[in-house]
């Protein structure tokens, strides 16, 4: 075990990145991302990484799909109007099958918006984004040690799966400064046979976002359809808490999970059995962890920074066996565990 | 190849060239820069190290015809991408190829951010006026009065604007090293361009930053014309307004 | 223990610096620690208020409606959060920027001249570190040795000169209060 340090949310993400062996980073700076592109913009060049800032989301993400198809670990960095604007680029990214990190580090929404911590673009992230059939694989940290863990996975279920992720966090776990414990050394990213870098003769390569014909196509959307399937049966994460005994079972993700959990504590010591299930991957979303709930649940209740997203792949998940209620509203607004607490005894 | 008993080759298909026939429609220019691209990269002996990327429009078809690695980006990306595969590949040549819907306008950011910076690729713009795949818009470098399917009355500067000179606009930067128009309406033109693709290429391997080739080209299906009339308005209108020469070089 | 200290006041003030320190210091006492600030344009010039948590159980909730503690380093600060300190709690106003009494009546309450003491010692810079020693001296959330060796490290060798002055200022600040710990009186200290 190596000793603790204390960092900021988005310093451990991006310190976590360069552990996982990214060494580009291109981006445009947006509020509460920022601090990830100054981190990196410090420290990439001090290990013969680029930093580069470019003109717009929409170069940078594009450049993110160069340097995928170079073979090289890249992420990019944004806030939601700044995500919005890469969706094209992603979509391309899902179709050429470019393993690359984008993370959102959510703002308040939509249009502009303001920069309070949300998680309305829940419905953005796990249902792809922008045109076309395609996922990302979608993890939602919920601490400053998940900020940087999860971060490394990122990078290894994008090369495991060829796909782009997304790190799904908010201004409030970028900000925050918690202890964070670094684990061992991740191993090296794998070389990428199918990419066009090279260090000797060899026939041709191409990355193509369109396939050769209509038929291509249809078989790329058929492999596209395996593939996902596969990321379904075997990267479903989440955390349960408290879940046993629990008459209710509240749902929620990131910052809404750290106030829920506070309000269960609490209720727990009132002698209220509520109980917790954290989605850690939102895409895929973990329906396993909903097996058998309603031995014991009565309801659940889906908490959101957000006018109520998640809430649909809850009830997706636990399919009308108990009843899904949610609780949340976009904008900024944030619950406090007291609103959570007074939420779940209504159950 | 099957050869007939001549005792010397004058003319066969670059190396660099896939043996495929082009797709483009009769009189179209692309044919002509593709084989200047192919020709140039044979005689340098550098397809190996070639990457190129390719645009949205009649253009993207051009990864079927080139023996390189080539990726493929996002309408007017291209650029962008070529920076990403730069920052991470130095030693390779990297080249973009674009139509003038995809650069001067959907792409005008990237591109012009792409010479800003002097990122170490080479574009080859092909600006024949019009949109091609999508049946004959107006163009950002239509001419004014030109009657496209979206200037039916001719391009009209109060609404639409005018044409935009991407070489010398590009130029005004202090950061690309190569820049220059040029033409294929006839023999002796296809032989200066030929010159400015090696010296576009010859830059970026010198280390000597972006360098780009603005290629007047003709598009007679879209001009309503036919190959030799669309030639003679290439050389004849065209010209006029957007002249030849080179605008930007290591040696100025 | 679960201490939760918002700590408020202009921008410039140091305000994030000390709820950082104490972070720090309470992680080398091997608590846990969260520290949040209120992020945001107000970056420069404006309010700046962060909030740290230290516990001897695992932290959920970033978010403290009701902190425990508050330092106020300005009168908008005190306006603003003194109602929402819990009842018993402790607070310090830097009573130099602060010309009111202080009207919670429920609360330990220290109004320090935090500034003031900071100019003495020729740095008004250091008023933060005043306020955190009243802070620390009042509650001994942990150790003044903690906090000392937090900040050498907090301050790196760039910094290592400021290093004296912060302490001095800290100390002081320590030693106007720590003798009425466990009090539950309202402290007015000149």
């Amino acid at each position: 075990m190596s000793e603790k340090v204390l960092m900021k949310g988005n310093e451990a993400l991006s310190e976590a990145a360069i552990r996982a062996g990214c060494r580009h980073f291109f981006g445009y700076p947006i509020t509460p991302s920022s601090e990830i592109l100054e981190y990196l913009a410090f420290r990439l060049p001090q290990i013969g990484g680029t930093f580069l800032q470019s003109e717009s989301e929409v170069a940078a993400i594009n450049m993110v799909y160069g340097a995928a198809a170079a073979g090289a670990r890249v992420m990019t960095a944004s806030s939601s109007p700044g995500v919005s604007l890469m969706q094209e680029g992603i979509s391309y990214a899902a179709a050429a099958e470019l393993p690359c990190l984008v993370v959102n580090v959510t703002r308040a929404s939509p249009g502009l918006g303001r920069i309070p911590p949300a998680q309305s673009d829940y419905w953005q992230a796990t249902r792809g984004g922008g045109h076309g059939d395609y996922h990302l694989i979608v993890l939602a940290p919920f601490s400053v040690q998940e900020m940087a863990d999860l971060t490394i996975l990122a990078f290894d279920l994008a090369d495991k799966y060829r796909n782009p992720a997304m790190i799904l966090a908010d201004g409030m776990l970028g900000q925050m400064m918690e202890p964070l414990e670094w684990g061992n050394q991740p191993q090296d990213p794998p070389v990428k046979e199918w990419s066009v870098s090279r260090t000797e003769s060899r026939d041709r390569r191409l990355i193509l976002a369109a396939p050769i014909s209509d038929e291509g196509l249809l078989e790329l959307n058929c492999h596209l359809v395996e593939k996902y399937a596969r990321a379904r049966e075997d990267e479903q994460r989440w955390q349960s808490y408290l879940v046993d005994d629990a008459e209710t079972i509240v749902v929620a993700y990131g910052t809404a999970a750290r106030i829920s959990a506070e309000a269960i504590e609490s209720l727990r010591k009132k002698g209220h059995r509520a109980g917790l299930i954290r989605p850690i991957s939102l895409w895929p979303f973990p329906a396993k962890a909903f097996a058998g709930i309603e031995t014991t649940a009565g309801s659940c209740l889906v908490v959101e920074m957000s006018s109520g997203q998640m809430v649909d792949d809850v009830r997706l998940a636990v399919n009308g066996r108990i009843p899904v209620r949610g609780m949340g509203l976009g904008g900024g607004w944030i619950p406090t565990p007291e609103m959570v607490e007074e939420e779940i005894l209504k159950s | 190849m099957s050869t007939t008993n001549v005792e010397r080759v004058l003319f066969e298909r670059p190396q660099s060239l896939v043996a495929l026939p082009f797709p483009y429609c009769p009189g179209c220019s692309h044919g002509i820069i593709n084989r200047l691209v192919a020709e140039v990269v044979d005689s340098l002996g550098i397809s190996e190290r070639v990457v190129g990327v390719t645009s949205i429009g009649c253009s993207v078809r051009c990864w079927k015809h080139f023996t390189y690695d080539m990726v493929q980006a996002a309408h007017g990306r291209a650029p962008a991408v070529a920076t990403g595969l730069r920052r991470v590949m130095p030693d390779r040549i990297i080249f973009t190829y674009q139509g003038d819907g995809d650069l001067a306008a959907i792409g005008t950011a990237e591109a012009l951010h792409s010479a800003a910076r002097g990122e170490r690729i080479t574009i080859f713009f092909v600006n024949n006026a019009i949109y091609g795949a999508t049946g004959g818009q107006m163009a950002p470098t239509t001419l004014l009065g030109q009657k496209t399917s979206s200037s039916p009355y001719g391009r009209d500067p109060v609404a639409a604007g005018f044409p935009i000179r991407v070489a010398e606009l590009l130029a005004t930067l202090p950061a690309p090293g190569y820049i220059a128009r040029v033409g294929v309406f006839d023999a002796a033109n296809v032989n200066r361009a030929r010159r400015a693709v090696q010296r576009a290429f010859e830059v970026q391997m010198e280390g000597k930053g972006f360098s780009l080739v603005e290629f007047l080209a003709s598009c007679p299906t879209n001009l309503k014309m036919d190959p030799v009339k669309a030639n003679e308005w290439v050389q004849k209108e065209l010209q006029q307004y957007f002249p030849l020469g080179q605008f930007k070089s290591p040696e100025e | 223990m679960l201490e939760q200290v918002l700590i408020a006041g202009f921008g410039g003030q140091g305000v994030l610096f000390i709820g950082q320190l104490l972070a720090y210091a309470g992680l080398k006492e091997g608590l846990e620690v969260l520290w949040l600030p209120s992020y945001g344009p107000e970056m420069r010039g404006g309010t700046a208020n962060c909030i740290s948590i230290i516990s001897t159980d695992k932290i959920w909730s970033p978010i403290v409606p009701r902190p425990k503690s508050l330092i106020a380093m300005n009168w908008p600060s005190l306006d603003k959060f003194e109602p929402k300190v819990v009842p018993d709690g402790v607070l310090v106003a830097n009573s130099s920027l602060i010309e009111r009494d202080i009207q919670r009546h429920d609360l330990r309450a220290y109004a320090v001249p935090a500034s003031g003491v900071a100019q003495d010692l020729g740095n008004v810079r250091v008023s933060n570190m005043v306020a955190l020693g009243a802070y620390v001296g009042a509650t001994g959330v942990v150790s003044s040795e903690a906090v000392l060796s937090s900040l050498i490290k907090m301050l790196g060798d760039r910094k290592a000169s400021l290093v004296d002055v912060n302490a001095s200022a800290f100390r002081r600040g320590y030693e106007m209060t720590v003798g009425s710990r466990g009090q539950s009186n309202k402290v007015d200290i000149h």
